[in-house]
C-alpha cells in the first residue's frame, strides 16, 4: 500500500488536469458542432448559388475562428501533461496510449490546420467546390482528432488488447484493432461528438434567437435556426441512443461508477431510475460516509433495464461492490487488494531474482505473467494493491450523481427545444415568441453545463483509477513537489481565465456586429 | 511490410522519423523568429499588420508539428516522455506556456473588444518567439550534455513513492540554463529562427521598406547565429559523449564520441556539413544578389542540420538522453522505445506522412501563390 506518497501532490496534479480538461472542453464541443454546421450551410450555398448563404456561412465562420484558437491553446497542455504530471502513467501504458496521440497529430491536426487556412483565406482564391471541400475537411479533421483522443480515453476506462511486460513494468499493445474498436471507444466517440453537435446547434439557435429578439437579420436567423435545429435534433437522438449504450457498458465494466450515478448503496432487483432526488448525508454505514436520496421520483425498473436490458435484473450497490456480496458472487474489495498485492510482490520477487542472477527463479516468476489464470485472478487487480483502504474506491457520489442527472435532464430538454423550434420556424411563427427566444438564448450556457457534466461523470466517476483496476492516481503521478504543481495550477488558472474572458468579449462583440461586415 | 523488420530496425526507423520531425519543427520556428521582429521590421501599424498576417497563415503548421512531435515521441519512445517531461518539469511547462499564449494571439490581436488590447497579444507573440525558441534549443542541447535523473522499473513494486523516473535536482530542468553549451544552442536556435523569418519575409511579403530593413537585419542576426552555433559545435566535437556497449548495453563516457560518430557514419558528416553550407548559402545569396529565394536553401539546410544532430545523439551506439547522475539510467533508442508491435503499427501510420505533405502543398499552392501585400490584407475578410 502507498503510505508515504504526498497526497497533496496527487490532489494538485488531479486538480491541474481537471482544470485544463474543463477549460479545453469549454471550446472543443463548439468546434466539433459548428464545423459541421458551417459545412452544411456552405453546401447549401454551393448547391443553390444564393449569396445570402455565403454571408450566413461567413458570419458563423468568424465565430468559429475565435473559438477554435483558444481550443488549440488549451489542448496542447493536455497532451504534454500526461508526461509532466503523470510520468509513471506515461511509462506504464505509453506503449498503448501514445499511439492514438501520435495518430491524432498526423491524421487529424494537419488536416484541420491545413484546410482551415483555405477555409478562411481561400474565398476569393479557390473555386467554390475546392472551398467547400476544405470546409468539410476541417469538420472531418476536428472530429477525427476527437476520435483518437477518445480512443485513448476509452482505453483508460476499459483496458483491452494489451499484455503486461514484467521486465519493463509496462503494458504493451497486442492488438491495435481491439484498442481502436473497443465497444467503449466506439460508444464514447459517438456520444461525445454528438454532444458537441448538440452544443453547436444550441449555440447557433441561441445566437440566432438573439437576432430575432433584436429584430435584426431575421432571414439569416431563421435559416440558421432551421439548419441548426434539424442538425441538433438528429444529433440529439443519436446522443440519447449512445448514452443508453454507454450506461450498459459502465454497468458492466465500471459498476462502482454506475452505482454512484444513482446514489445506489444497496443493490436490488428491478431497480428504478431516479427522475429526481436530493442527496442528504446519512449515518455512516460499513465505516464510510453515505448519502440518502430524499424527495425521490423514481421510474420503476428502468435502472435495471439500463444496466442489463432486463427489467428485473439485479443491480449491485456501492456497499455490495466494496464489501462484497457472496450471494451475488461479488468479490470484496479487500480481497482484490490482497490479490493485487500478490501480483505486485510477484513482480518484485521476479526482479530480485533477476538481480541476484537466480535464473531459474526469475524464469518461473516471469512465466506467471504469461499465465492466464494468474493474470485474470491476480494481475487484473494490480492497481488495488496501491490503495490504502477499500473506501477509496468510492468516487464523490454527490458530484457524480448530480452531474449525471443534470446531463440527462438537460439532454431531453434540448431535444424538446429543437423540436419546438423546427415546428415554429417551419410554420413561420417564431418572431413573436419572445419568451421562447429568450429561453433559447439562456440555453446556451446550459448546453455547456450539460457538456461539462458529462465529463465529470466520466472522469470523476471512475476515481481512483487512471487505468481501470490497474493503476490508481497515487501510483501514476510524477516525482515532483506539490508546490511546483500548485504554482503551475495557478499559472494556468490565471491565463485560461484571462483568455476565456477575452474570448467571450470578442465573441459577444462579433455577434453584435453581425454578418453585414462579414465579421471583419 | 514492417512486420519483417527487427525491433532494433524499427527503433532506428522511428529515431529517423523523430529526427526529421525535429528538423521540420526547427525550420518552422521561423514563425516564432518573425514574431520577435514585428517592431524591428515593421515601423508602422500597416507594416506590422502585414507581417503578422504573413506569419498568421503559417503559425498553425509550427504548432501542429510541435504537437505531432510530442505525440510521436510518446508513441515511439515513451520512456523519454515520462522521464523528460515529468523530470525537467519547469523547462517544458514554460515552453508550453509560451505556445498557449501564442495560439490565441493571432486570432485575437486585431479583434474589437479583445479585453487586453492588441499590444498584449503582440507581447504574447514576442514571448513565444523569444523564450519558446531559446528554451527548445536548451532542451535539445541536453541530449548531448546530459541531465541528472534516474530510471528504475522496480520502483513500481514499492510500497511507497512508486515513480519509475526521478529527476535528481530540485530545480527540475532549470539547471540546464547553467551550462554554457546548452545556452549556446538555445541562443543559436533563437537567432536561427530570426534569420529564417527574415528570409521568409523577403520571400512572402511585397513591401519595399520591409524588404530593405530585412536585408539589413539579416546580417545582424546571422553573425550571432554563426558564433553561437560554432561554439556549440566545437564543444560538441571535443566533449566526452555517452557511448553504449552494443552487447551489454552498458553506458560509458567516451572522449570525442560525437566526433567519432561523424567519422564512423560519414553520411551524417555529409548531411551536417551540407546542411550548414545550405544555411550559409541561403543567408549570403540574398545579401549579394537581388533574390528572395534564400528561405528555401536555409530552410532545407536547417532540416538537414537538425536531422543530423538528432542522428548524432541517437545512432552509432549513443545514449540520446544521457543521465549524468546515473550513467546506466541514460536513455537509448533501444531501451526507451515502444514494443515491436506498437512500432510496427505506428510505422504503417507513418506512411501517411507523404500524403500529408502532398495536401499541404496543394492547399498552399492554391491560396499562397503570390506575395502578400497591403492591398490583399485590406480586402481580406479574415485579418489577424
Amino acid at each position: 500500500m502507498v503510505e508515504n506518497i504526498d497526497l497533496s501532490l496527487v490532489d494538485w496534479s488531479r486538480g491541474q488536469f481537471a482544470l485544463t480538461a474543463i477549460y479545453h472542453w469549454i471550446f472543443v464541443p463548439l468546434t466539433l458542432g459548428l464545423s459541421f454546421i458551417l459545412a452544411i450551410m456552405e453546401t447549401i450555398y454551393v448547391r443553390t448559388g444564393r449569396e445570402e448563404w455565403k454571408r450566413i456561412t461567413k458570419f458563423w465562420m468568424t465565430l468559429f475562428g475565435v473559438n477554435f484558437a483558444i481550443g488549440v491553446a488549451t489542448g496542447i497542455i493536455l497532451e504534454f501533461e500526461f508526461g509532466t504530471n503523470w510520468s509513471n502513467y506515461s511509462w506504464f501504458v505509453g506503449d498503448i496510449f501514445g499511439a492514438p496521440l501520435a495518430i491524432e497529430g498526423i491524421m487529424a491536426f494537419f488536416l484541420e490546420s491545413t484546410f482551415i487556412a483555405v477555409m478562411f483565406f481561400g474565398w476569393n482564391k479557390v473555386g467554390k467546390k475546392f472551398h467547400l471541400t476544405s470546409t468539410w475537411l476541417v469538420a472531418i479533421g476536428a472530429n477525427l482528432s476527437a476520435l483518437w483522443i477518445l480512443v485513448a480515453n476509452a482505453w483508460m476506462q476499459y483496458p483491452v488488447g494489451t499484455q503486461f511486460n514484467p521486465d519493463l513494468a509496462r503494458n504493451e499493445m497486442m492488438n491495435f484493432w481491439d484498442v481502436f474498436l473497443s465497444p467503449v471507444a466506439v460508444n464514447k466517440f459517438i456520444h461525445t461528438i454528438t454532444s458537441g453537435f448538440v452544443l453547436g446547434s444550441l449555440f447557433v439557435v441561441g445566437v440566432s434567437s438573439w437576432f430575432l429578439l433584436k429584430k435584426r437579420e431575421s432571414g439569416m436567423a431563421k435559416k440558421s435556426i432551421l439548419v441548426a435545429s434539424i442538425f441538433g435534433l438528429v444529433s440529439g437522438l443519436m446522443l440519447v441512443y449512445s448514452g443508453d449504450g454507454s450506461a450498459r457498458l459502465i454497468a458492466r465494466i465500471q459498476p462502482v461508477k454506475f452505482a454512484s450515478l444513482e446514489g445506489l448503496y444497496k443493490g436490488r432487483e428491478g431497480a428504478g431510475l431516479l427522475a429526481f432526488g436530493i442527496l442528504i448525508p446519512a449515518k455512516e454505514t460499513s465505516g464510510r460516509k453515505i448519502h440518502e436520496v430524499k424527495l425521490k421520483l423514481e421510474i420503476p425498473n428502468l435502472l435495471s433495464y439500463m444496466a442489463t436490458g432486463s427489467w428485473k435484473a439485479y443491480v449491485p450497490g456501492i456497499h455490495d461492490l466494496i464489501d462484497g456480496n457472496a450471494e451475488r458472487g461479488i468479490m470484496p474489495a479487500q480481497e482484490k487488494m490482497k490479490r493485487g498485492l500478490v501480483a505486485r510482490e510477484t513482480l518484485a520477487a521476479m526482479k530480485e531474482s533477476r538481480d541476484k542472477g537466480d535464473t531459474a527463479a526469475y524464469q518461473a516468476l516471469k512465466a506467471k505473467f504469461y499465465d492466464k489464470d494468474f493474470m485474470e485472478n491476480y494481475f487484473s487487480y494490480f492497481g488495488y494493491s496501491f490503495l490504502n483502504e477499500p473506501g477509496s474506491l468510492v468516487p464523490n457520489v454527490p458530484l457524480t450523481f448530480y452531474s449525471f442527472h443534470l446531463m440527462v435532464g438537460l439532454g431531453f430538454y434540448f431535444l424538446l427545444l429543437f423540436f419546438v423550434f423546427i415546428v415554429l420556424v417551419w410554420f413561420n411563427k417564431l418572431d413573436n415568441k419572445r419568451i421562447l427566444l429568450w429561453l433559447a438564448v439562456f440555453t446556451i450556457p446550459l448546453a455547456y453545463v450539460a457538456s461539462e457534466a458529462g465529463w465529470i461523470v466520466a472522469e470523476l466517476g471512475r476515481q481512483p483509477w487512471v487505468v481501470q483496476d490497474l493503476l490508481p492516481t497515487v501510483a501514476a503521478v510524477s516525482h515532483i513537489n506539490a508546490s511546483s504543481v500548485q504554482v503551475t495550477f495557478l499559472l494556468f488558472a490565471f491565463i485560461f481565465t484571462g483568455l476565456l474572458i477575452a474570448e467571450i468579449g470578442i465573441m459577444i462583440k462579433q455577434i453584435k456586429i453581425g454578418p453585414k461586415e462579414g465579421g471583419k | 511490410m514492417f512486420e519483417t523488420l527487427s525491433h532494433a530496425a524499427l527503433q532506428e526507423y522511428w529515431w529517423a522519423i523523430m529526427s526529421l520531425l525535429g528538423g521540420f519543427l526547427v525550420f518552422l520556428l521561423f514563425v516564432q523568429g518573425g514574431q520577435t521582429l514585428l517592431y524591428t521590421l515593421g515601423k508602422t501599424e500597416t507594416e506590422r499588420t502585414l507581417l503578422v498576417n504573413s506569419l498568421g497563415r503559417k503559425w498553425e503548421f509550427t504548432f501542429t508539428t510541435l504537437v505531432t512531435f510530442g505525440g510521436a515521441f510518446f508513441a515511439s519512445f515513451p520512456l523519454f516522455y515520462s522521464t523528460s517531461f515529468g523530470g525537467a518539469y519547469w523547462v517544458w511547462i514554460i515552453i508550453l506556456f509560451c505556445f498557449v499564449i501564442q495560439a490565441v494571439a493571432y486570432e485575437y490581436r486585431s479583434k474589437p473588444n479583445n479585453v487586453f488590447g492588441s499590444g498584449t497579444y503582440e507581447n504574447f507573440l514576442f514571448i513565444n518567439g523569444a523564450l519558446g525558441t531559446f528554451l527548445l534549443g536548451v532542451a535539445v542541447a541536453t541530449f548531448f550534455t546530459g541531465s541528472k535523473f534516474s530510471v528504475d522499473f522496480s520502483n513500481i513494486t514499492h510500497a511507497s513513492d512508486t515513480a519509475i523516473s526521478r529527476w535528481e535536482t530540485g530545480t527540475h530542468g532549470l539547471e540546464a540554463l547553467l551550462n554554457l553549451q546548452n545556452l549556446a544552442l538555445g541562443l543559436a536556435v533563437f537567432f536561427l529562427a530570426r534569420v529564417l523569418a527574415i528570409l521568409y519575409f523577403m520571400n512572402n511579403v511585397e513591401e519595399e521598406n520591409i524588404g530593405k530593413r530585412a536585408r539589413k537585419h539579416l546580417i545582424l542576426n546571422a553573425v550571432p547565429l554563426v558564433l553561437f552555433f560554432l561554439f556549440f559545435v566545437i564543444r560538441l566535437l571535443l566533449i566526452k559523449g555517452f557511448a553504449v556497449d552494443p552487447v551489454s548495453g552498458e553506458v560509458s563516457l567516451e572522449p570525442y564520441k560525437y566526433l567519432h560518430n561523424l567519422i564512423q557514419v560519414p553520411v551524417l558528416a555529409v548531411l551536417f556539413l551540407g546542411g550548414t553550407a545550405l544555411v550559409l548559402f541561403g543567408i549570403i545569396r540574398p545579401v549579394l544578389k537581388t533574390t528572395t529565394a534564400g528561405i528555401w536553401f536555409a530552410g532545407t539546410g536547417t532540416v538537414l542540420v537538425v536531422f543530423s544532430l538528432f542522428a548524432l545523439a541517437g545512432y552509432n551506439h549513443t545514449a540520446y538522453y544521457p543521465s549524468t547522475f546515473d550513467l546506466q539510467s541514460s536513455l537509448t533508442i533501444h531501451n526507451s522505445s515502444s514494443s515491436k508491435y506498437t512500432l510496427t503499427a505506428m510505422s504503417y501510420v507513418s506512411l501517411l506522412v507523404p500524403v500529408v505533405f502532398a495536401y499541404i502543398f496543394i492547399a498552399w499552392r492554391s491560396i499562397n501563390n503570390k506575395k502578400i501585400d497591403t492591398g490583399e490584407v485590406k480586402n481580406e475578410s479574415h485579418v489577424y
